[in-house]
């Protein structure tokens, strides 16, 4: 159906695709995957006619494809999903489905609202889901949203008189194992009329979902697959030249904690979130906590890091009790609070590398009540070979960097602070394999150096993987704890047992 | 719902019970002002009320699209100082020969246009903050203005436009009846048009919008324009209630405005709240401004209380909470 041909994108100073060919059959699910920048988003955009082509040629069952715009795209019954989610929240699912459409509904200048509910309300029956078309799109959920932009995205049938081409841009990123599950069973239903590009990080889903995996690397399509031919373990060694078993998650370096209890919570609750949470850890110890969303174990993960006072109960912190109303007197009491959402959270992004890692604590750049700029780089130089950065230099600013490396400049701002105790919450997400090895590399490192490790992650693999022990929680309490020392870890059935 | 009851009864009720404390607010100060004065419920003083709640409703319509797309408008005293401006000089005056009627009351609006038009230029193709960009054009529309005026007041002499104020049709002057269509006018632009909704997508996420296939450019310069519309219709009104045009005709106005969007629930964020609000907001200025005077108080401290009121009606919204850092 669609065909890309010897397609060549170039950014300054960086040749994006190399020479890149694919095709997208009638009725199918071609998996795309690859280490961050391999090339997979350039990809998609070039195909959602984002980008002008430097190389290489388009066609569409045969004819040639010129596309300038998304426009362009969709009147070729060309539809994307974003990577970001990418629905205006203030207004309503109706009002999102339609956004840029409404002269569909219009007539004499004026929108019919009614007409527009009851054509989005068709769109989401066709893809089985109850959703309130009136609702605003900030009160549903995430799973609920993915729903609503596929719904979108669907809305080309009814411009388009062809099979429409659907490129989902990492639709899983957001969802928990539930949702992808629904997710996956739209798109199964949906193949005898649409033909989908699938891009996730994740390779047990792009081979669950997929019909046919294109393997990216370094700009470059290096391998094509049947997904039914092949296994995750063979397509992540092709794409990162590493080997995937349980050296992923470093557990041969899982050491024995210290004895000093760093963090003990008795009786923990905060209304309505958690409650009668017991959980210690010692120096060097990683606890996970694996649970849904709504479990509660976000909000005891902010709790610790000092985002959301608890209300009953009591916590200590390296044996002093503890009440923080705010991260400040957290980070004083030697926590450091590594977020999920680096862009949002993590890193001031237009400061340099050496500005972030002085953040939390000028004092270590301080001379005579003065910063030292020159003390600042060395410390950042020293952090970037440490950590080993891949940055041009400590003045090299944070939103240029990748994601990983990102990742990094957080953990060396929390090491410069002297943080004793790290709270891990998401620290691999929107990561690449690659990257995210780096930042178990790196927790294990912290680990060994005594540094107590809270951990909430996307995975049940990861959680069990990095953890000496794993705590479940469903509901706001803890149903169940498990000891993950090496050669002991929980199975995941087990764990799930007790999260649903 | 999405049509207009409909809308208005999400704001007014359901769920979102915060964005009743306008109304309740208002409904709380007639009473007080009632109380402390009855005077203020004679039919004379509610006829005084609405006209002067005229010129501020037709400006603080223009300035609710504007702060919904999340931008700023500084621009309303010098655009409607040339809307007045145009208006008195074309029409007959005492100043030239001119009496081209109700040609120099278009002509006024279409200057009010173009000022927007320019501001909504001026911000996307020169990519300046509308902060900044209407600043400049507020200054621009006061030079402007006060030159052609020759530094003078100049009087209004044709009895037709000056009937606006004068003229009254079920006992409100043709003023007010002018202000009320200004806010139909925007009630129905921004629930039932493709412009209202693509300005709330903008104020509610522009990245988004434009992933989406609108044209943000042209939805930008096209919300400009409308606010200058709606501050032209308001220097003609203005003109006409005076019956003259000087340099500080727009005095003052800026502030009453923004205050009025404000107080009414619209989110300086952008993506929240909208006409309606901004009609409960210009009621809640004018009758405290009202009730200010029949109480006695001195103006200089009902300038301190109208400042008072707009910090309290910021910090009293929804919105800032989920704020973060502010700027």
């Amino acid at each position: 159906m669609l065909q890309a041909t010897g397609i060549v994108k170039n950014f300054p100073g960086v040749q994006a695709l190399r020479d890149v060919s694919i095709e997208v059959r009638p009725n199918e699910v071609v998996g795309l995957i690859g280490e961050n920048g391999a090339g997979k988003s350039t990809l998609m955009r070039v195909l959602a006619g984002g980008y002008r082509l430097d190389g290489g040629a388009l066609t569409l069952d045969g004819e040639p494809l010129r596309m300038r715009n998304a426009r362009d795209a969709a009147r070729h019954g060309i539809g994307m999903v974003f990577q970001e989610q990418s629905l205006v929240l203030n207004l309503t699912v109706a009002e999102n489905i339609y956004l840029g459409e409404e002269d569909r509904f219009t007539r004499f200048g004026l929108v019919n609202w009614r007409a527009m509910n009851a054509a989005a309300r068709r769109q989401l029956a066709k893809i089985g889901v109850d959703i309130d078309v009136t609702a605003r799109t900030s009160e549903l959920t995430f799973a609920a949203r993915q729903m609503v932009e596929l719904a979108k995205a669907l809305t080309l049938e009814e411009m388009v008189e062809r099979p429409l081409l659907i490129l989902l841009d990492e639709p899983t990123s957001v969802l928990n194992a539930a949702d992808i599950e629904v997710l996956f069973a739209r798109v199964r239903s949906l193949k005898s009329r649409a033909s989908f590009v699938f891009v996730s990080h994740r390779l047990d889903e792009v081979l669950a979902i997929s019909d046919r995996v294109y393997t990216m690397k370094d700009g470059a399509v290096v391998a094509e697959h049947r997904a039914a031919e092949v296994t995750a373990p063979e397509l992540h060694e092709i794409m990162v030249g590493r080997g995937l078993q349980a050296e992923y998650y470093r557990e041969a370096r899982q050491q024995q904690p210290g004895q000093k209890i760093m963090v003990e919570a008795k009786g923990l609750a905060a209304n309505g979130f958690y409650h009668g949470v017991d959980l210690t850890i010692r120096a060097g110890e990683i606890v996970g906590i694996a649970g849904v969303v709504g479990s509660g174990r976000e909000e005891v993960t902010r709790t610790i890091g000092g985002f959301q006072p608890h209300d009953a109960g009591e916590m200590k912190i390296a044996g002093e009790t503890v009440r923080f109303g705010s991260p400040e007197p957290a980070v004083r009491k030697g926590i450091g609070y590594v977020p999920r959402e680096r862009r949002l959270e993590g890193l001031v992004m237009f400061l340099s590398i050496a500005e972030n890692i002085s953040l939390a604590d000028l004092s270590s750049v301080m001379r005579n009540g003065a910063i030292d700029y020159g003390k600042e780089r060395r410390l950042a130089a020293d952090w970037i070979k440490r950590l080993r950065i891949k940055a041009p230099g400590p003045d090299a600013a944070c939103r240029k960097l990748s994601g990983g490396n990102q990742q990094k400049v957080v953990l060396a701002r929390w090491m410069t602070a002297g943080s004793r105790i790290l709270v891990l919450d998401h620290p691999t997400r929107g990561l690449d394999v690659g990257a995210k090895e780096e930042v178990y590399e790196l927790v294990r490192d912290l680990s060994a150096q005594g540094v107590a490790i809270l951990l909430i992650s996307d995975t049940l693999e990861e959680t069990i993987g990095l953890s000496h022990q794993v705590l479940v929680m469903r509901d706001g309490e803890i149903t169940a704890r498990f000891d993950a020392s090496p050669g002991n870890k929980p199975k995941q059935v087990d764990l799930l047992r007790a999260m649903v | 719902m999405t049509l207009l009851p409909g809308r208005i009864a999400t704001v007014f009720g359901g769920r979102r019970w915060r964005s009743l404390a306008p109304l309740a607010v208002l409904i709380v100060l007639c009473l007080l002002i009632a109380i402390a004065n009855p005077n203020f419920i004679e039919l004379r003083n509610l006829v005084r009320l609405a006209n002067s709640a005229a010129v501020p409703l037709t400006l603080a319509m223009g300035l609710t699209f504007i702060i919904l797309m999340g931008s700023i408008d500084l621009s309303v005293e010098g655009t409607l100082s040339v809307a007045a401006m145009v208006v008195v000089l074309l029409a007959a005056n005492d100043s030239n020969g001119n009496d081209y009627g109700w040609w120099a009351v278009l002509a006024a609006i279409a200057s009010g246009t173009i000022m927007g038009l320019i501001s909504g230029l001026v911000q996307t193709m020169l990519r300046i903050p509308s902060f900044m960009a209407t600043l400049g054009m507020w200054f621009i529309g006061l030079g402007l203005s006060v030159y052609m005026l020759g530094g003078s007041a100049i009087r209004l002499n044709d009895a037709s436009i000056r009937d606006l104020a004068l003229h009254r049709f079920l006992g409100l002057p043709l003023a007010v009846w002018v202000a009320v269509g200004a806010f139909a006018l925007a009630a129905i632009i921004q629930y039932h048009t493709r412009l209202g909704r693509h300005i709330l997508a903008i104020g509610g996420d522009e990245d988004v919008t434009k992933l989406s296939g609108v044209n943000v450019t042209r939805v930008r310069i096209a919300a400009f324009a409308l606010a200058g519309f709606f501050f032209g219709i308001a220097g003609v009104l203005a003109a006409a209630q005076l019956g003259q045009s000087h340099a500080v005709i727009g005095d003052g106005r800026l502030f009453a405005a923004v205050t009025a969007v404000v107080v009414g629930g619209t989110a300086l964020t952008g993506g929240e709240g909208g006409v309606v609000n901004t009609l409960i907001g210009v009621l809640i200025v004018t009758v405290l401004a009202n009730g200010m005077i029949l109480l006695g108080i001195s103006p200089y401290i009902q300038q301190t209380v109208q400042g008072l009121m707009i910090i309290a009606a910021v910090a009293l919204s929804l919105d800032r909470v989920r704020l973060k850092i502010v700027k």
